[in-house]
């Protein structure tokens, strides 16, 4: 936590509360800011597209942590509330016109309450059981696209409209990952800000003993339903956000396997950690990013290598999270944590 | 009448290649309270094996299947040894993950090595038609029915009566009273790992044969899930009775449910009718029987204490 060796002591509990307590930290968040915001300028078109589609999923990646990293529901459905908010957003903006803001807000409160739905199960369900319960409603998702008629079945919707946001027209790659880093932002800083309170506090209870957090007056039953209801709500604004951006859905962007890759942004980064979901999207997004631009440079060069490269590119994104896991299970959170101690306590061990 | 014959027939032979492999996946839940995300790819891994030992090198068919099965008890005892020990006391949802790498990794060593291409499988199990009861039933769903029948006794046979199958027991009542005992529990994790294995090759061979060998036979394995949930995670009977449940409702559903389905219009949700219902009912089917009976039909109830 601190940057100086004596500690930091404060004077009120507001500033013991406080997110940032040294100009250090001011310093540090305000430089990854400024790098954030004037990346656009540094980067190739297509790294640019990688940025956003991580943003995009750091948002999503967000409100996982909060399910699983945070209130120890384990979910294997995210990339069904995604769909939720995405195809909401779409027929939203297709069928009524309504602005795109209008589009995202019905997009997180449609995915809220679709989670809440498909969390009922966590009452009476623990650990694995549940896990395999949010199995079922991501394949009852997909089916729905798949099957009914108004959801596209299997064919791609298309938004036809530019999307605007008060007049402004948002077209241009650098625009759209201004906006999504925005959005992104807003969503670290919320659910920063959660666990500074009851609500937070309850969440973390019942992860660590739920029966104990049960005794001690926390509505058990209530924040389990509130926690799917955020996490989708959060997964309903990535979604959305999806939409409007591509212009066109379907169900192949949302299927089990993103649910999984979901699930490894938030394991790889971190557990119950905001920071740690980011890392985790920035590095699973970024490693796909990094296997695909490899082919694209390998072309013709080393025939072995192109010809089973998705084979490849399989095995390697298997092997990092296998090895994650092995070496070191509290993730690239807890590597960071380490790096900034190595570097505050330099020269001394400790 | 023939129909629903058949449909029952073709949902046991579904059904029981699903209580085989959920069988395996059980057999590891019990011993070491992992879920094994890769059974699916187990299967997969096997089929190919045998397809590979049988057409591209030429083998017997019995000879073939030694070899897969050999196969089979190597990966196990690799997985259980490389990837599964150092996770030991990690919380749940770690081991989940390091098994759904395990099925990235597996899945791309097939790609690899056979290809995208479905393949034919090589048919050494009869499947003439036969008549039953008035219905025409193929012969190769009677084999895979009785064949797994037969493994089950197996195994049944093998938790009874060998001293390998009652440590395996004992392990998976009380971890710590059987390693007093004198049980060597590493090696009874090992072994869960290598039935595994073993039961998923069985899986694969009889669920190529009546299919093809393709990558979706692993999107198959993924109805392990249902089943084990149905039964109850920790069952054996479970595995066995919510396979049979899950394959026939597949079918019945298919059919039945399909052809009721296929003429409902709902205005402008669902205007050319529902269809497909046979990837649903299961999933739909696994969280009502949740919300009545939490820990399955089957399963162990846990009493929590703080």
């Amino acid at each position: 936590m601190s940057s100086i060796t004596t500690g930091v002591y404060s004077r009120s509990y507001r500033r013991d509360f406080a997110l940032r307590r040294t100009w250090l930290e001011y310093a540090r968040l305000a430089l990854a800011l400024a790098v954030v915001a004037l990346a656009p300028f540094a980067l190739s078109a297509y790294w640019l597209e990688v940025s956003t589609q991580i943003g995009i999923a750091a948002i999503g990646a967000i409100g996982l942590n909060l399910l699983v990293g945070y209130t120890g529901q384990i979910s294997l459905g995210q990339a069904g509330f995604l769909a939720v908010g995405a195809f909401t957003a779409g027929l939203t903006t297709i069928h009524t016109g309504l602005p795109a803001l209008a589009g995202v807000g019905l997009a997180a409160v449609v995915g809220a309450t679709v989670g809440a739905f498909f969390g009922l199960p966590a009452l009476r369900l623990k650990g694995l059981y549940l896990a395999i319960a949010t199995l079922a409603s991501q394949v009852i998702i997909t089916w729905a696209i798949i099957h009914l008629s108004v959801l596209g079945a299997a064919a791609p919707l298309a938004i036809l409209e530019p999307t605007s946001v008060f007049g402004w027209t948002i077209d241009g790659k650098r625009e759209w990952y201004w906006v999504i880093a925005g959005v992104a932002t807003v969503s670290a800083v919320l659910a920063t800000n959660l666990f500074r309170t009851g609500i937070g506090r309850a969440f973390v209870a019942i992860r660590d003993q739920d029966i104990a957090a049960e005794a001690i007056g926390v509505n058990v039953a209530g924040y389990k339903i509130l926690a799917f209801a955020l996490s989708s709500a959060f997964a309903g604004v990535a979604g959305a956000l999806t939409a409007y951006r591509d212009t066109f859905l379907t169900w192949e962007s949302f299927t089990f396997e993103v649910s999984i890759l979901y699930l490894a942004m938030i394991i790889v980064g971190g557990l119950g950690s905001v920071s740690g979901a980011v890392y985790g999207a920035i590095f699973i997004i970024g490693l796909q990013a990094v296997l695909q631009d490899a082919s694209g440079r390998l072309e013709g060069s080393v025939p072995f290598l192109q010809q089973n490269l998705p084979g490849i590119q399989l095995i390697i994104f298997g092997l990092t999270i296998v090895l994650f896991l092995i070496f070191e299970p509290k993730g690239l959170a807890r590597i960071w944590q380490r790096m900034k101690d190595y570097l505050r306590l330099w020269p001394f061990r400790y | 009448m023939d129909a629903f014959v058949q449909l029952t027939v073709a949902g046991l032979a579904d059904g029981a290649i699903l209580a085989l492999a959920a069988l395996g996946f059980v057999i590891v839940y019990k011993a070491s309270g992992v879920i094994n995300f890769a059974q699916g790819h187990f299967l997969l891994i096997g089929a190919y094996i045998l397809l590979a030992a049988i057409v591209d090198w030429g083998l017997h068919w019995s000879l073939a299947v030694l070899v897969a099965v050999g196969a089979a008890v190597a990966l196990g005892v690799v997985v259980e040894r490389l990837v599964l020990r150092p996770l030991v006391g990690q919380p749940v949802i770690s081991v989940i993950m390091v098994t759904i790498g395990l099925t990235y990794i597996l899945l791309g060593v097939v790609l690899i090595a056979w290809g995208a291409t479905p393949r034919a499988f090589p048919a050494f199990i009869p499947s003439d038609t036969v008549s039953v009861v008035g219905a025409e039933i193929g012969e190769n769903r009677l084999w895979a029915i009785g064949l797994v029948v037969v493994a089950l006794v197996g195994f049944g046979l093998f938790f009874q009566r060998s001293r390998q199958g009652i440590a395996m027991r004992a392990v998976a009542d009380d971890q710590q009273a059987a390693l007093a005992m004198g049980i060597s529990v590493r090696r009874v994790f090992a072994l869960a790992w290598v039935l595994a294995g073993v039961s998923a090759v069985g899986a694969g061979l009889l669920l190529a044969n009546l299919t093809s060998v393709s990558l979706d036979l692993a999107s198959f394995g993924l109805l392990v899930f249902p089943v084990v949930i149905l039964g109850g995670l920790d069952s054996v009977l479970g595995a066995v009775v919510g396979g049979a449940v899950i394959g026939l409702l597949r079918q019945y559903s298919g059919f039945y449910l399909d052809r009721e389905l296929a003429d409902v219009q709902i205005g402008g949700i669902a205007e050319n009718g529902i269809a497909g219902t046979a990837e649903l009912v299961p999933y739909v089917a696994l969280v009502l029987i949740l919300l009545v009976k939490p820990y399955g039909l089957f399963g162990q109830r846990r009493i929590e204490r703080v």
